[in-house]
């Protein structure tokens, strides 16, 4: 192996060839590109598992699951009602875990921060180029436990953990004695040591490779929002890690941490796991908001406005995420006193989320606006993350939250701003970002259709949950009373038109590979300042090696 | 490809089969342990541990070599320290997680809603009828040792920054030795436990916590050996010796660590409680 790698080493600087390139890479953007990969082909089956579950809740009563349960598990006609319930809840808790784990956090972090962090601040590569290699090559590993977990016994007779994404005990110990558990915690430990090592790169790019003559305050706000995101992981994940460590030990070693009759308190993982799980959805939306303000700017020809503004605004959200985690806990019993701390600091999020929204608006305010595909995907998620925001603002209430806990209306909150948010940002960027990583341009009227096709789709999709919700729907059921018949109906079409539109998708990236229209260096005119746009499309196999003075 | 010249000091590192044999191996671990618990049948954890050794030794040694042949430029090194210094940082949060734990129970044993919890502790801490350890017994004599080994690894620094080999070789030594002990006395201690690990919430938290700095120490230990065998080798230099370095800062983390476990777990949850008798 050491002598495949001398012989590798004499042409180090041209570009390798064969499997050994994606294989072996410690190239930045090789990586970027297999993250990208890699949370597409997550994102296909976690959005088709919940296509499952849109299908199933399409109309009162049990239809699909126990079906799916025979033809999967083998189970008898007779077993089958049950396994399909169980199956649901399965189906649930894979679709919200590899849609944090495995689709927005490779696509934002290890698909887009790798691909533009370096080549916004004017480095060559990234601090660690090989343990950069090792963040993306744990999350296949990662993956495929989840995926074999669907196939192991989780509660008696039964396949697959059912608990949702956050694993809460009892449920998840004495409540699903079978290994599935243990499958999704190993997934989740892996998982998470490659976010770690993928932030400690991050962070020690940003310090120390940033071009000589850009001071921090002189960097692009998406290298910005990577920082903060990358502190955000460095913090809440090893936290996550002793967690889900204690429900292993409790699940296979006897200890008592969760369970009362040993002195434990089931309640102490609801605080660790949300001591990670709040900042984890500031993890998953800062990206996204940096990769907004270069897309706003750019297609408004105008800076961003108040760049120092929206540098603390991203810190300050950083900060305060870590403070506010029991608001995902009023209804567990924590005391009064607790509650209303947790709900004055949650309200305090709001003020510098609405700089940003607010310096967005003032970006585009008098500017020369052009609404190509990537602005429309950017000015779509300022207004879905603002319902999405404003929802959370009602969420933040512990009484209104009494009423509303575990209902629709926190899935149509939480997907408004993540499904909805946080996966438009995805689609923002790779739009903006497509000609400078491929050399080609795609089809403006495709990717504007398939923005108009997926904003009715999941607004279609999303807000009906709404009024679920506030109806008094719970969450995580397979079936539900008449009265919520039609807007479940609806919800469910919304996911047939959301299909048709990354049915589009796939084919304005057809055109686009087929048709090869080459693309500028700065296909975007001026508007387009930062340092991606001075290199070729698509960048060199090393860029910058000379360094680029930055004024 | 025409040939490039770079005309910076990063470090661009040659293709690499690690990091993919590393995702391999984390994967056959992971199995392996499941299957372990679940089936008891130990041989592929244990070929997982050996597979997460073998690219641990394989991807180290990479990293020495490219040290060794100049690639580790001062802006590189740099580069290091920041990343041990994250690392380190992601390690105490890891060790926040088994405090909380630790302070829930320690300092809510009591709580009107928790009547299981009650019932068990009887309102107390440590829970009634735990008998805990005597701090001022074995714990201290670990503590003195720890606080011991973190001045010998000094020496051993200020004697290579000072280019006296002996000293470094000793000094290095001394603190393997330091940290074996540290790791005797404690499975002596466990041996003499009067609560056990399954079934109370006091010996979960103890167990795992003082575990788990154990395990800390172990790492730490064999960091240390690393950097004696290199010293040997002579590889370390008074200009650049990060491993030894970071085999240090790693130490002090470790020592950190224990003195917080002790004040905490040891002397403070002894406060008031009964003390066992050997």
């Amino acid at each position: 192996m050491a002598q495949a790698q001398a012989e590798l080493a004499h042409d180090n600087h041209g570009t390798p060839t064969g499997w050994k390139r994606w294989f072996y890479s410690t190239n930045h953007k090789d990586i970027g590109t297999l993250y990208l990969y890699f949370a597409i082909f997550a994102g296909v089956i976690g959005g088709a598992l919940s296509g499952f579950m849109r299908w199933e809740l399409a109309e009162p009563g049990i239809q699909i699951f126990p079906g799916l349960a025979q033809l999967v598990y083998g189970v008898s006609a007779d077993a089958s009602i049950d396994a399909g319930k169980h199956m649901f809840n399965v189906f649930t808790t894979a679709h919200g875990l590899i849609m944090v784990f495995f689709v927005v956090m490779p696509a934002v972090i290890g698909g887009f921060g790798n691909w533009f962090v370096p080549l916004m601040i004017g480095a060559p590569d990234m601090a660690f180029p090989r343990m950069n290699n090792i963040s993306f090559w744990l999350l296949p590993s990662a993956l495929l436990l989840l995926l074999i977990s669907l196939f192991m016994e989780g509660p008696p007779g039964a396949m697959g953990s059912g608990g949702g994404w956050t694993v809460y005990p009892p449920y998840a110990t004495a409540g699903q004695p079978g290994p599935a558990v243990d499958f999704v915690i190993l997934s989740i430990h892996i998982a998470g040591a490659s976010s770690i090592l993928g932030a400690i790169n991050f962070i020690t790019t940003i310090f120390n490779m940033r071009a000589p003559g850009m001071t921090m305050f002189k960097m692009p706000l998406f290298p910005w929002a990577v920082l903060v995101t990358a502190f955000l992981l460095l913090i809440a994940l090893p936290v996550l890690a002793g967690a889900i460590t204690m429900l292993l030990t409790d699940r296979n070693f006897g200890t008592a941490f969760f369970d009362p009759a040993g002195g434990g308190d089931p309640i102490l993982y609801q605080h660790l796991f949300w001591f990670f799980g709040h900042p984890e959805v500031y993890i998953m939306i800062l990206p996204g908001f940096g990769m907004i303000s270069h897309i706003i700017s750019t297609f408004s020809r105008k800076p961003i406005f108040g760049y120092l503004a929206m540098v603390y605004a991203m810190i300050a959200i950083g900060a305060v995420g870590f403070i506010v985690w029991a608001h995902h806990m009023y209804t567990s019993g924590i005391s009064l006193d607790t509650q209303r701390y947790f709900v004055a600091a949650t309200m305090i999020i709001a003020v510098p989320t609405g700089v940003k929204i607010f310096s967005w608006i003032a970006t585009m305010w008098g500017g020369s606006i052009r609404f190509t595909t990537p602005m429309l995907w950017a000015i779509g998620f300022i207004f879905l993350f603002t319902v999405g925001g404003v929802t959370g603002v009602v969420l933040a209430n512990a009484g209104a939250d009494r009423a509303l806990h575990d209902t629709y209306y926190v899935v149509a909150h939480f997907h408004y701003v993540l499904s909805l948010g946080a996966v438009f940002t995805i689609f923002a960027g790779w739009y903006y970002w497509f000609p400078k990583m491929y050399g080609v341009m795609y089809n403006e009227f495709l990717g504007k259709l398939h923005f108009w096709i997926m904003f009715i789709g999941v607004n279609l999709i999303f807000f009906p949950q709404h009024f679920l919700g506030l109806a008094g729907m719970p969450r995580r059921y397979i079936d539900y009373p008449d009265a919520y018949t039609f807007w479940n109906s609806v919800s469910s079409w919304g996911y047939v038109v959301t299909i048709v539109g990354m049915f589009v998708f796939l084919v304005a990236m057809i055109d686009a590979w087929s048709r090869k229209r080459k693309a500028a260096d700065n296909p975007w005119g001026e508007g387009a300042t930062t340092l991606e746009w001075t290199l070729s499309s698509p960048p060199p196999y090393h860029q910058f090696e000379n360094l680029p003075r930055f004024k | 490809m025409a040939a490039h010249t770079k005309n910076h000091d990063y470090h661009l590192v040659d293709l690499s089969p690690w990091p993919l044999l590393g995702g391999i191996a984390a994967f056959i671990l992971a199995v392996g342990g499941i299957v372990l618990m679940h089936a008891d049948m130990p041989w592929l954890f244990w070929a997982g541990v050996v597979a997460v050794l073998y690219v641990m030794f394989g991807w180290w040694s990479d990293v020495v070599r490219e040290a060794e042949t100049g690639h580790h430029t001062p802006v590189v090194q740099i580069h290091h320290r920041y990343g041990m210094i994250l690392f380190i940082g992601s390690e105490v949060m890891f060790f926040v997680a088994w405090f909380w734990a630790y302070f829930d129970a320690a300092f809510y044993p009591d709580e009107i809603i928790q009547e299981a919890r009650t019932a068990f502790t009887g309102g107390m801490w440590p829970p009634q009828g735990v008998e805990v350890f005597d701090p001022w017994h074995l714990p201290l004599f670990n503590t003195l040792v720890l606080l011991l080994s973190g001045t010998t690894i000094t020496w051993a620094h200020n004697a290579l920054l000072e280019n006296d080999r002996e000293g470094l070789k000793w000094g290095l030594a001394l603190t393997v030795l330091l940290g074996v002990l540290f790791t005797c006395v404690q499975v002596i201690e466990y041996s003499q436990a009067h609560f056990s690990f399954s079934g109370n919430i006091y010996g979960a938290t103890f167990f795992m916590a003082t575990g788990f700095h154990g395990f800390h120490i172990f790492i730490g230990t064999i960091f240390l050996i690393v950097c004696l065998v290199r010293a040997i080798a002579g590889q370390f230099t008074p200009k650049q010796h990060l491993g030894l370095e970071f085999a240090a800062w790693y130490w002090h983390f470790v020592d950190v660590v224990w003195l917080f476990l002790f004040a905490a777990i040891y002397v403070w949850g002894s406060w008031g409680a009964t003390i066992a008798q050997h």
